[in-house]
């Protein structure tokens, strides 16, 4: 038996002596001290592969010697619901709950916590911001100087070539037409949002990340832990060593954004993804820039699809112009992650599409003063999960609500974040909530979910982006989304289907043909080194890399060998890097985690599904402003 | 502390908005060492100071949570805010050490933003009290302090006598991290406001910044096959 730490303060005197006994003597039988070595004879390396992860969800501390006698009791504190996520949909939740509360005059605490050292340094986006959500959150939304200052006053869409433009008209009814809407700058408006949660006595912790999700004896969920702080790089406990605090909760909400870590998690344990199909995602990369005042154009919105990626590979880019003083433009580039060929960067493919003459012309003269990369979900409807659970649920991109022809999710996420509030709300408060298990479970969100706009809106537009799996790619897409939505709406009785594990998609190495990227001219295109710089990312250097391998054999055995590591292209901030051995012949992965800016790329694309990308001591990553 | 820095468009300062502030490094290590000095009985209450904004307030709780035991935000804001600098702050330091009866006051050598290296030794002068600056080591004695100096040389051992003014280098100790449950605790202890007119301090500046510009980007740099070629190019470009 596994000796487990007692996640609860109630742990007899008798108990915790008798857990020690236990552990002493297993410690003496065994030595179970990680391997810092071993040998790897095969294809690719003769020589000894240093470890690279550390990291205790992969190395149990209760096994390690060196976390003898070291005090793991968690502080622990109740509240009435626990959000676990600072995003739209996280703090959409907090406000309309504390909104409910202060209209039926009722008491209820409401803890929020966060990764990012402050609210919105984690959020990128492009965005062109639905405002319906935002309207039934807070009516008022311009009094309260909500940050929307950009109307959408043009709407460009374009199908590119190497040199020219073919413009797509945007008649109104087809998704991607933007009249009514905000073109935003995220973590701004995301910031507003806190600021307005905590007037409501939201209680909002950043720089804490929850690390671990508890359970009730019945495996209902009692709530979460915060990240530990002070293991050093090896695994090993330091000086400065604090546990994580425990929070629990009646209901725990799970707001981590797309490919959320803790969701991951909940699928697996209450196998809330039999019914659904695997979730599909994007990669979207994103610069600012201070433009030319003479190209500047407020309020106008442009989107391209083709060059430069080929007609099979799913997808393209936009360009806002913000209206906020200066002549700001909020640049980027999205492309699906289901692509095929291994050696394709979406990083220099944005780099790439920004050389071309439409764009170029925008951008030339201008300076870039910032970038990020996120992954977004493309699955839509036929992706959506179980979303409530006994003690839990999930709420915005965690389960994934975006639009992807409209290529909007803020304004469904905020939907759901208030969709489950009301749900929540009643139970919460009620003298006797009258549940089976400790941990509230309430399916009345999913119910209200499925009567919601949010559904409407997803099932027509739910046949869009599997329409891209056909021989013309990109052009029979683009046919279908003629057709069967902008004249029929999304209402034919079929529904396709997606193509399976974006991590499943990759042909192996051999089988597809290196690309030539142009080399980066430092005027518009750039290096990635120098483009991580600009995020801001950080993380505190002596600490176990969260990119954690469940094997660390594999990335040199599988990744390199068959599909030449696309890993090292992949990610938008140069985290890993094959590098040759230092004695011997053959290379080896190097993780450089410091510089992750927890997009979740990795986790999603590698063929071998073998990187766990869990969270870092709180307030590292990036520290965007504005994106 | 990884920030992009970007110089404002009207060449008067740099962006801070939306920018995350957060303490000072030198000063994380000066609190830690305060709060060690009242672990160790030597002191008995620890008061944390700031001076600016409200945001300045989420600051003062990171120290209060670090061990603290109540705070002090001197409110200076607007174009008093932007003007403020070390002279100032040693002012408001002198008075508030005064008005408390403080006997040590405890600061980070520098600031990383402006490297001024001023406030220390300033409020010490304004005080005339004595100063053991570049601190890396503190020891009590009575009345006494023993402080080991980090200086260009190597390492000073001085003692001065109490009240006096310290500020702390880098190698003093490590300072613990604001654990969650410390900073829920935190929103309980006080944090007293005032201006600096309560203090009798006038913020007027004599340093007047005219212009910021980034630092010009580097250029790339030369090669050549000969020593005539050197030779060559120094005289061409006046060099030689």
């Amino acid at each position: 038996t596994v000796c487990t730490v007692p996640s609860a303060l109630t742990g007899s005197a008798l108990f915790f002596a008798a857990q020690r006994c236990i552990r002493a003597l297993k410690t003496v039988q065994a030595e179970h001290a990680p391997p810092q070595h071993y040998t790897w004879r095969r294809n690719c390396s003769s020589a000894v592969m240093p470890r690279i992860t550390s990291h205790y969800t992969i190395f149990p501390r209760d096994k390690d010697p060196r976390w003898e006698g070291v005090e793991m009791e968690r502080f622990a504190d109740e509240a009435d619901v626990v959000i676990v996520g600072g995003g739209p949909a996280g703090l959409s939740a907090a406000i309309r709950l504390k909104q409910l509360a202060k209209e039926q005059e009722k008491e209820l605490r409401v803890c929020l916590v966060e990764k990012a050292s402050q609210i919105g340094a984690h959020t990128l986006s492009g965005a062109c911001l639905e405002p319906s959500a935002l309207n039934e959150l807070f009516p008022d939304w311009k009094e309260r100087g909500a940050p929307l200052n950009t109307p959408v006053t043009e709407d460009l869409f374009s199908i590119l070539t190497e040199k020219y433009r073919i413009p797509v008209p945007m008649l109104p009814g087809l998704p991607m037409n933007n009249h009514g809407n905000y073109i935003v700058r995220l973590g701004h408006f995301v910031h507003w949002l806190g600021e307005q949660a905590e007037e409501l006595g939201v209680e909002i912790y950043p720089g804490y990340a929850a690390a671990e999700v508890l359970f009730h004896e019945d495996g209902s969920v009692k709530g979460i832990a915060t990240n530990d702080v002070g293991i050093a790089k090896d695994g090993s406990p330091k000086d400065v060593f604090e546990r994580g605090m425990e929070l629990h909760a009646k209901v725990t909400l799970f707001g981590e954004g797309c490919h959320g870590h803790l969701a991951k998690q909940l699928y697996r344990q209450f196998n809330l993804r039999e019914n659904c199909e695997p979730q599909t995602y994007a990669i979207g990369l994103k610069e600012l820039w201070v433009i030319d005042e003479k190209k500047w154009r407020p309020g106008r919105v442009e989107h391209s699809v083709g060059w430069p990626l080929n007609r099979n590979t799913y997808g393209g880019s936009f360009l806002y112009h913000l209206n906020e003083g200066e002549p700001l433009v909020a640049l980027g580039f999205v492309v699906g992650l289901d692509y095929t060929n291994p050696y394709l960067s979406p990083f220099r493919e944005f780099q790439r599409w920004k050389h071309h003459p439409f764009v170029a012309k925008t951008l030339e003269g201008g300076d870039r003063i910032a970038y990020g990369a996120r992954a977004l979900n493309e699955g839509g409807y036929q992706c959506l999960p179980k979303v409530t659970f006994p003690g839990g649920m999930l709420i915005g991109c965690s389960p994934g609500f975006m639009n992807v022809p409209k290529i909007k999710g803020t304004h469904t996420a905020m939907k759901s974040g208030m969709l489950a509030a009301e749900a929540i709300f009643p139970k919460v408060t009620a003298e006797d909530p009258a549940s089976e298990t400790a941990g509230l479970h309430i399916p009345e969100y999913e119910d209200n979910l499925k009567k919601s706009w949010i559904w409407k809106e997803l099932y027509a537009v739910r046949n869009i982006r599997p329409s891209f799996h056909n021989y013309f790619g990109l052009y029979g897409g683009m046919v279908y989304t003629g057709v069967f939505y902008w004249i029929l709406r999304g209402k034919e009785p079929w529904t396709l289907k997606h193509a399976g594990l974006d991590s499943a998609q990759l042909k192996p190495a051999k089988e597809c043909t290196p690309i030539e990227y142009p080399k980066p001219d430092g005027k518009l295109s750039f290096d990635l080194l120098s483009s991580v710089a600009l995020s801001g990312t950080n993380h505190e250097g002596d600490q176990p890399p969260h990119l954690t391998l469940k094997d660390d054999s594999i990335p040199v055995a599988n990744n390199l060998a068959i599909y030449d590591g696309p890993e090292q292209r992949f990610c938008p901030a140069g985290v890993y890097e094959y590098v040759p051995l230092e004695t011997g012949e053959g290379m080896r992965l190097q993780i450089n985690a410091q510089n992750c800016v927890h997009c979740k790329t990795c986790d999603i694309k590698d063929p071998s599904q073998n990187i766990n990308w869990v969270v870092p001591e709180g307030s590292g990553g990036p520290a965007y402003n504005g994106l | 502390y990884i920030v992009t820095i970007r110089v404002k468009p009207d060449h008067s300062g740099v962006v801070t908005d939306g920018v995350k502030h957060s303490m000072n490094p030198f000063c994380e290590i000066a609190v830690e060492e305060a709060v060690k000095l009242k672990e160790k009985k030597f002191i008995k209450e620890v008061v944390a100071v700031s001076c600016g904004p409200t945001q300045v307030t989420e600051t003062i709780r990171t120290a209060l949570a670090m061990g603290c035991d109540r705070g002090i935000h001197v409110e200076v804001s607007g174009k008093d805010y932007e003007a403020m600098g070390p002279l100032q702050i040693a002012k408001i330091f002198a008075a508030l050490a005064k008005k408390e009866e403080a006997s040590l006051v405890i600061l980070g050598k520098q600031a990383i933003d402006d490297d001024c290296n001023q406030t220390g030794q300033m409020t010490a002068a304004l005080l005339d009290w004595p100063q053991g600056t570049f601190a890396s080591e503190v020891t009590i004695d009575g009345e006494k302090v023993k402080v080991v100096r980090e200086i260009d040389g190597g390492l000073e051992t001085i003692k001065i006598s109490m009240p006096a003014v310290l500020t702390a280098d880098l190698r003093l100790n490590t300072p613990r991290y604001a654990t969650l449950p410390n900073i829920m605790k935190a929103k309980k202890k006080k944090i007293a406001n005032m201006k600096p007119a309560d203090l009798g301090v006038d913020m007027v500046s004599r340093v007047e910044v005219l212009r910021v510009d980034e630092p010009p980007t580097r250029l790339a740099g030369v090669k050549v096959e000969t020593v005539d070629d050197l030779v060559a190019k120094l005289k061409a470009n006046g060099t030689i």
